[in-house]
């Protein structure tokens, strides 16, 4: 279940200045655990409550370009060969 | 159509069927047109409705100076709008918008302040709130917060859409102080069962990403995902793509986010088609082209005008 992960600048610290990442997982929870294992301190930037079980209000992800908050937020299924994108969350767009 | 002024001309733009990027005539998009109003983009409904609430509040006397942060069409609506009325308007922009706005916003008399590229939006935010601090005679009217930019949508954008097309299925329009989905989502998803309600929001060059910490993100207050079904992020390359296809297939010649917009509209179009499910589906063109030419978005190569882009604010 390998997926690729595009990591913002913000958060490369974590990952040695690497902006794309492969993971696994079968959700978007298990994808971030795993990503721990080898980026410390990647998964407390991304969640937060207790034990980690929602999603910063300030971080979105994406998978296949879709928000995964439309689709069941950290539990989102995660298929091989999907595309994650990690991106802090701004201002701008039109409308 | 005759109007009592340009400012009362706002709104009621066409709905036009796209019959060559519709996948069949079963499942068919409708694109409505709003650089057909005064200043050439959906901003003038939120631009119109903030400036009558703020009177209607008392918050702006003749003579008063309004700020607002914004990257350009929100800014060009204001002046306008403020230029009619005889209010001061200075606008906050990111020094990474195009030319063609700055340009159109001191033609409008408008004074501009810039903020820095790097942070886009948030930035102009951030130095428009503190401008408001220094300046508390100033009236911030504030789009990304301000009820009275969604409730434009709410008393027109909506009406307009679901009298053209009552058998609409899908909505589809960009996300920014998200506005125009709060405000048309919620007066469609009262009266259309099973609507969807689709965001695109453009995704930018990491410049513009370039916080110095997660924490100074930023989410509109208007924001409610509820009103939401689905959001979509749209790289600059398909947004591009996109636009291109709709000058070349359906001569509509539209700005860099209809681009992103028609993306996801094609994106739910397709599923529709494959689900075989019949789908009417709305979109909205929120400018022309013409502030856009400068960014080289429609000359040369994709991969040209997408490099071009870098670093831009294009939506």
């Amino acid at each position: 279940m390998a997926v690729q992960v595009r990591v913002p600048t913000i958060l490369r610290t974590h990952t040695g200045g690497a902006k794309l990442v492969e993971g696994a997982g079968a959700t978007v929870a298990d994808l971030f655990r795993d990503l721990d294992t080898r980026y410390s301190g990647l998964r407390g930037r991304l969640v937060t409550g207790d034990d980690g079980a929602e999603l910063h209000r300030f971080v979105n992800i994406y998978v296949n370009d879709e928000d995964v908050r439309f689709l069941g937020g950290l539990d989102a299924k995660l298929q091989d060969g999907d595309e994650v994108t990690i991106l802090p969350a701004v201002a701008g767009g039109a409308g | 159509m005759r109007f009592d002024s340009l400012a009362d001309s706002v709104g009621r733009t066409p709905l036009v069927g796209l019959p060559r990027l519709s996948p069949s005539p079963e499942v068919r998009l409708w694109a409505k047109l709003e650089q057909d109003n005064p200043t050439g983009s959906i901003k003038d409904r939120a631009a119109l409705w903030m400036i009558a609430d703020g009177e209607k509040r008392g918050l702006l006397t003749p003579g008063a100076t309004v700020l607002e942060p914004t990257s350009g069409n929100t800014g060009i609506s204001l002046a306008m709008v403020c230029r009619q009325r005889g209010y001061r308007l200075v606008c906050v922009m990111p020094e990474n918008t195009s030319v063609e706005r700055r340009q159109l916003l001191r033609m409008w008399g408008a004074e501009i302040r810039y903020s820095p590229a790097a942070g886009g939006s948030n930035e102009a935010v951030a130095v428009a709130k503190r401008l408001a601090a220094e300046n508390p005679d100033w009236v911030m009217l504030y789009q990304y917060g301000n009820p009275a930019n969604a409730q434009a949508h709410y008393e027109t954008t909506g009406p307009e859409i679901l009298e053209d097309l009552p058998e609409i299925t899908h909505f589809v329009a960009g996300l920014g102080t998200t506005g125009t989905l709060m405000g048309t989502g919620r007066y469609l998803k009262e009266r259309v069962p099973g609507i969807a309600i689709v965001a695109a929001e453009p995704r930018y060059g990491e410049l513009v990403y370039g916080l110095r910490n997660i924490d100074e993100g930023f989410v509109p207050e208007l924001y409610d995902p509820s009103v939401l079904t689905s959001r979509y992020s749209v790289g600059p390359k398909e947004a591009l793509r996109r636009t291109r296809e709709l000058v070349q297939e359906e001569g509509i010649f539209a700005g860099i986010s209809t681009g992103a917009i028609l993306h996801a509209a094609l994106g739910q179009a397709d599923r529709a088609v494959r689900e075989g499910r019949p789908a009417e589906i709305a979109l909205i063109v929120c400018d022309g082209g013409w502030k856009y030419l400068s960014t080289g978005a429609y000359a040369g190569t994709l991969e040209e005008a997408e490099a071009a882009l870098e670093g831009q604010l294009w939506a």
